[in-house]
């Protein structure tokens, strides 16, 4: 049964095309360690408070033991109203909240309608569940819509829970503890924010796979303010020297210019009927 | 998230759970608990919801793991409305039953999931199935799931009787709840009831704290 929203229904069953690239692409290593995907090992967190939600994230990408990016955003853009922190392996948070922010502006194109929370919710919840956890998406979505103020999670295997505070990804333990002790219902913004801030940063200061800075994506009726950085880490390193280069840093030796030959090989007219 | 699943059978977060049903003199009561874990260590949710309502006057209590319980009951959801449409009335208990027991049998080796289907409807009034993780569906005036239910089953020999009054069976359903939930690790949060009668629907949340106690508690 093909959704309204949907672009075009998927194929039934598991699409396993890249199972042979992989295999392939290990040859290479000759049976030699072979990188491990890059991963989010992240401290995510969502409080819903009086007005709308907070989202947070910090903004360490790791590859195996070594930070692969220091300015991740974890914070993706989903709808005008709805964001969803990624947690799990760095490619597949980002292709899903992609593939889910394409169906919904199609929908709302179609529609005429912003789409409501549930809705992103649902659809991925369906196709996290069709590929039974091999996505690793461990994702928080907070939106705001014409019912009111939501934050939900969608595990990998598509489990879906509606929350009013929570915390994901590795460092998750630390900074629930901070949300559980903090939260209140309706807060004001600047109490949630600072909650938020807090629960990120118990998650940077006690996991491994945490750190960095911490980026506040705060969604109300009246619009989004994504913060990036919110709060810049106090270890960032000065570097003394610059790695760009002036241009004319490298000399011209010579220029030599070779105007390549086309020919038409075919040429075919279609008369158009215009009104 | 990786490390915390253990040697867990069930993958990603399962219900861990415990569920009831019970028929009483006009209707029944469903109920469950409502703590959700992953690999039977870490608490992932404390207020998982476990009784979904799959039509205006019959509810379905999950237990097995989450992801794939959503999935059925949703797809549940959609047949038997659909279901609905057509026959220009609302489906019998029965029928819902059955649309979760085709899916749990014909996917019986991809789903780890089982479900209390219980309610109202004109034909047969109140009634209460069960499906379990193969797709075997009976019908029972009383039936316990999950893992807690082990821990219950004497209580709920002994003390349930058929035609009860409304106020009792939801002191029986609360009462055995209680146990299950002090005796099971995996069983906790508060007590999810629903009261399923001709007249409509009655939500009935205990806190954790408000549940009866016993002897040693």
């Amino acid at each position: 049964m093909a959704l309204s929203n949907v672009f075009e229904t998927p194929a039934p069953g598991f699409n396993f095309d890249n199972t042979s690239r992989n295999a392939a692409l290990e040859g290479l290593f000759d049976g030699g360690q072979t990188p491990k995907p890059m991963k989010t090992g992240t401290t995510i967190a969502g409080v819903v408070f009086k007005d709308g939600v907070v989202l947070g994230a910090d903004t360490r990408a790791t590859s195996s033991e070594v930070v692969a990016d220091k300015m991740c955003a974890k914070i993706h853009y989903i709808a005008p109203n709805i964001y969803c922190c990624g947690a799990g392996t760095a490619a597949d948070t980002e292709k899903t909240t992609d593939i889910l922010s394409s169906n919904l502006t199609i929908f709302s194109l179609n529609s005429g309608r912003n789409p409501r929370v549930v809705m992103a919710v649902s659809i991925l919840q369906d196709m996290l569940y069709r590929y039974r956890g091999q996505i690793g998406a461990n994702l928080i979505l907070g939106g705001v819509d014409c019912t009111g103020n939501h934050l939900y999670t969608v595990g990998p295997y598509g489990s879906v829970n509606k929350v009013p505070y929570l915390s994901m990804g590795s460092g998750d333990l630390a900074a629930l503890g901070i949300l559980e002790d903090g939260f209140k219902h309706d807060m004001e913004l600047e109490e949630a924010k600072e909650l938020v801030r807090l629960a990120i940063h118990a998650g940077i200061m006690s996991d491994l796979g945490s750190g960095n800075n911490i980026d506040i994506c705060v969604i109300t009726r009246q619009g989004v303010d994504y913060i990036r950085p919110y709060q810049v880490s106090e270890y960032k390193d000065n570097r003394k020297t610059k790695y760009k280069y002036r241009p004319g840093t490298t000399p011209v030796l010579t220029e030599k210019v070779v105007r390549l030959k086309l020919e038409v090989v075919q040429e075919s007219m279609q008369r158009m009927d215009t009104a | 998230m990786e490390k915390r699943c253990t040697d867990s059978q069930v993958k990603g977060v399962s219900t861990g759970t415990t569920i009831l049903a019970a028929t009483f003199d006009g209707g029944v009561v469903i109920g469950s608990d409502s703590r959700a874990s992953i690999g039977g260590e870490y608490v992932s949710s404390k207020t998982i919801n476990k009784v979904i309502q799959v039509h205006d006057r019959i509810f379905s209590c999950i237990a097995g793991s989450l992801a794939d319980a959503q999935a059925v009951t949703k797809a549940a959801k959609f047949h038997l409305s659909f279901h609905s449409v057509q026959m220009e009335t609302p489906p019998l208990v029965i029928a819902a039953a059955s649309v979760l027991k085709e899916l749990c049998y014909k996917n019986k080796d991809e789903l780890q999931a089982g479900f209390i289907t219980a309610g109202w409807d004109r034909k047969n009034g109140p009634q209460v199935y069960v499906v379990s993780l193969g797709g075997m569906l009976i019908s029972q005036p009383v039936t316990i799931g999950g893992s807690g239910s082990t821990y219950i089953y004497g209580y709920v020999d002994a003390k349930y009787k058929p035609n009860m009054s409304k106020e009792e069976c939801l002191q029986f359903a609360t009462n055995a709840l209680a146990l299950a939930m002090g005796r099971d690790n995996v069983s906790g949060g508060v007590a999810h009831l629903v009261v399923v009668t001709e007249s409509g629907v009655e939500h009935v949340v205990v806190p954790g704290d408000k549940l009866p106690k016993f002897h040693d508690e």
